[in-house]
């Protein structure tokens, strides 16, 4: 029976979501497809197989483990290298990444190694006969596209959040492993995590994301926009292109069309007058909420709740209403 | 130096999308086309990097029916040197075949630096110019969005989710440009005439059978909003009940 791999994504010695949730589609597809096991790796600095014991509790029944003090940091060569080497013995059908910034750089490396087919930034896979299809927005998510994919093994690389990790334990057996190649002898070497703000919750990863654009007039106008994402407690702060550009925040915040791509449960528009650019990037959110003066303004054609109005004005009282519902819970 | 940039034909993506009768493609009347986004960036970082170097050449490369000669000669317009067409009727679903064809045609340019796009706006799989470098045995470093060459050497900055990273790497190398180096430029009327005397060399090429293939393509379900709740502070007690009760997401 053809088993299933799943690659576990990590960053700093610590798993990250996206890492389980590939263990959890592994999962899925294994139980839906007859059964046959699921094969995790992980690669890390000495100390991530303390790892293993929640990965198995996501549904693997082997882990393997590579400790090496050269992956402090992610060595796209070794990672790939070594994930193709576990692949490449034949018996897997599908193998699972993530379609992070480190799965989309992984994932098409593994599957050029082993000219294996490549599902990317997938919303939905199941097997289908000889194929795996799979759902993949494309346009900048204007158009689903639903895909067919064959060959063995399939590669696919998961749209984070796609399918939610859940626990289904397994006593896994864990065995620690080598990289498939030195990491000093890696071309491209990883010089430097820039950590930016760990502390702060990603974009992809928050379930709600304030977001501020023009309307709030001057950079310093921003600390609103952090303090009703303070409020919430699980919120992540996000731009729009206009504010990336003119430098109030950094590029690395910009929702949209070459920015990121988002659906968190709840979206709040601050003074943003919805360019088509932007919504590319957040009009899969489930709850969109926009303030904004202009009525007119095509942002509020696509949200849920709007409400007209200097935001400068509304997000402070806003904020207040937030910081008490949170309280009384 | 010398600097390939493999570039796409994509869709102007303000387009309202259409799906064409077959089901499985986009309908195309109507619909204007253009350079994919990422793809300027590249051209973009390959002219600066060709400017600041002094010296080089800028290759523009791109796969498709004859209608991408119109990008290539754009990117032309906007500064490089020169254009190959790699021509085929069908451009597959499948990234690893699109990623053999350029390969074939980079591995024997001498190419110091290989650029792509992080993504085509379109297919948006983000995979082509990794599978490329592969297929080259050349190193790669995946949306950079900072990018210096030095003595055969490149330092690249990368975006991570909520970080970033640094990664040096020798030539010839594969970078994939991601947001952030630069806007791409405007041709200018000079441009626009000099491209016209540039070379754009059309070679037909036989791409592989294709294991990705479409089934269906369809539109996301339109969104219902455009509620309007009220104006000012006074709206907050009615929007932070109807986000506790209604979508409960507070």
């Amino acid at each position: 029976m053809a088993n299933t791999f799943a690659f576990v994504e990590s960053l700093s010695g610590a798993l990250r979501r996206v890492g389980l949730e590939a263990v959890t589609a592994a999962r899925r597809l294994a139980d839906a497809t007859g059964g046959g096991e699921v094969h995790a790796l992980v690669m890390g600095a000495p100390g991530i197989l303390a790892t293993a014991e929640v990965i198995g509790a996501h549904g693997a029944d082997v882990v393997e483990v590579v400790e090496h003090a050269g992956l402090a940091l992610y060595s796209p060569e070794v990672v790939a290298a070594t994930a193709a080497a576990r692949i490449g013995d034949g018996s897997y059908r599908a193998a699972f990444f993530s379609a992070s910034a480190q799965g989309k750089d992984l994932a098409p490396r593994v599957a050029a190694k082993l000219g294996a087919s490549l599902g990317a930034d997938v919303t939905a896979f199941e097997a289908s006969g000889d194929a795996i299809v799979v759902r993949h927005p494309v346009n900048t998510g204007k158009v689903i596209a639903t895909l067919s994919i064959t060959g063995t093994p399939v590669l696919l690389s998961l749209r984070p959040g796609a399918v939610t990790a859940e626990r289904a334990p397994r006593t896994a057996r864990v065995a620690t492993i080598a990289p498939a190649i030195d990491p000093a002898a890696a071309r491209v070497v990883p010089k430097e995590l820039l950590a930016g703000n760990t502390a702060k919750l990603d974009l992809g990863e928050a379930p709600v994301i304030v977001s501020g654009g023009r309307g709030l007039r001057a950079p310093e106008n921003f600390k609103l926009v952090e303090d009703l994402a303070a409020a919430f407690g699980n919120a992540a702060v996000g731009a729009t292109r206009a504010v990336t550009d003119d430098g109030w925040r950094p590029h690395t915040d910009q929702i949209g069309q070459t920015g990121r791509l988002v659906s968190p449960d709840l979206y709040i528009a601050c003074g943003i007058s919805g360019a088509i650019q932007h919504l590319a990037g957040m009009r899969t959110s489930k709850t969109i909420v926009a303030i904004n003066k202009d009525r007119e303004a095509p942002i509020f054609k696509i949200a849920d709740y709007g409400v007209v109005g200097d935001v400068l004005q509304i997000l402070p009282v806003l904020t207040e209403a937030v910081r008490k519902a949170k309280q009384s819970h | 130096m010398k600097i390939a940039v493999c570039i796409k034909r994509a869709a102007d993506m303000e387009t309202r999308f259409k799906i064409a009768a077959d089901g499985k493609s986009i309908d195309e009347t109507g619909v204007k086309f253009d350079i994919a986004d990422f793809d300027g960036f590249a051209v973009e970082a390959a002219l600066q990097l060709k400017e600041k170097d002094g010296t080089g050449e800028v290759t523009v490369i791109s796969l498709g029916k004859d209608t991408v000669q119109e990008t290539l000669r754009k990117a032309l317009s906007m500064g490089a040197d020169k254009a190959v067409h790699l021509k085929t009727d069908a451009v597959p679903a499948d990234a690893l075949v699109i990623a053999r064809v350029l390969a074939a045609e980079l591995g024997g340019g001498g190419y110091d630096l290989m650029l792509f796009g992080r993504m085509a706006i379109d297919a948006a799989n983000q995979s082509v110019g990794p599978m490329a470098a592969e297929l080259l045995g050349v190193p790669c470093v995946s949306a950079a969005s900072q990018l210096g060459i030095a003595g055969g050497r490149g330092t690249a900055r990368r975006e991570l989710e909520g970080a970033a990273e640094v990664l040096e790497f020798p030539l010839p190398a594969v970078v994939t440009i991601d947001e952030g180096i630069a806007r791409p430029r405007l041709p200018s009327l000079k441009g626009i005439m000099a491209a016209k005397k540039k070379p754009l060399e059309v070679k037909p090429v036989q791409v592989g059978e294709s294991r990705v293939t479409v089934m269906k393509m369809e539109l996301p379900p339109e969104r219902t909003g455009g509620r309007i709740i009220g104006e000012g502070p006074d709206a907050v007690p009615e929007l932070v009940r109807l986000l506790q009760t209604e979508a409960k997401v507070l």
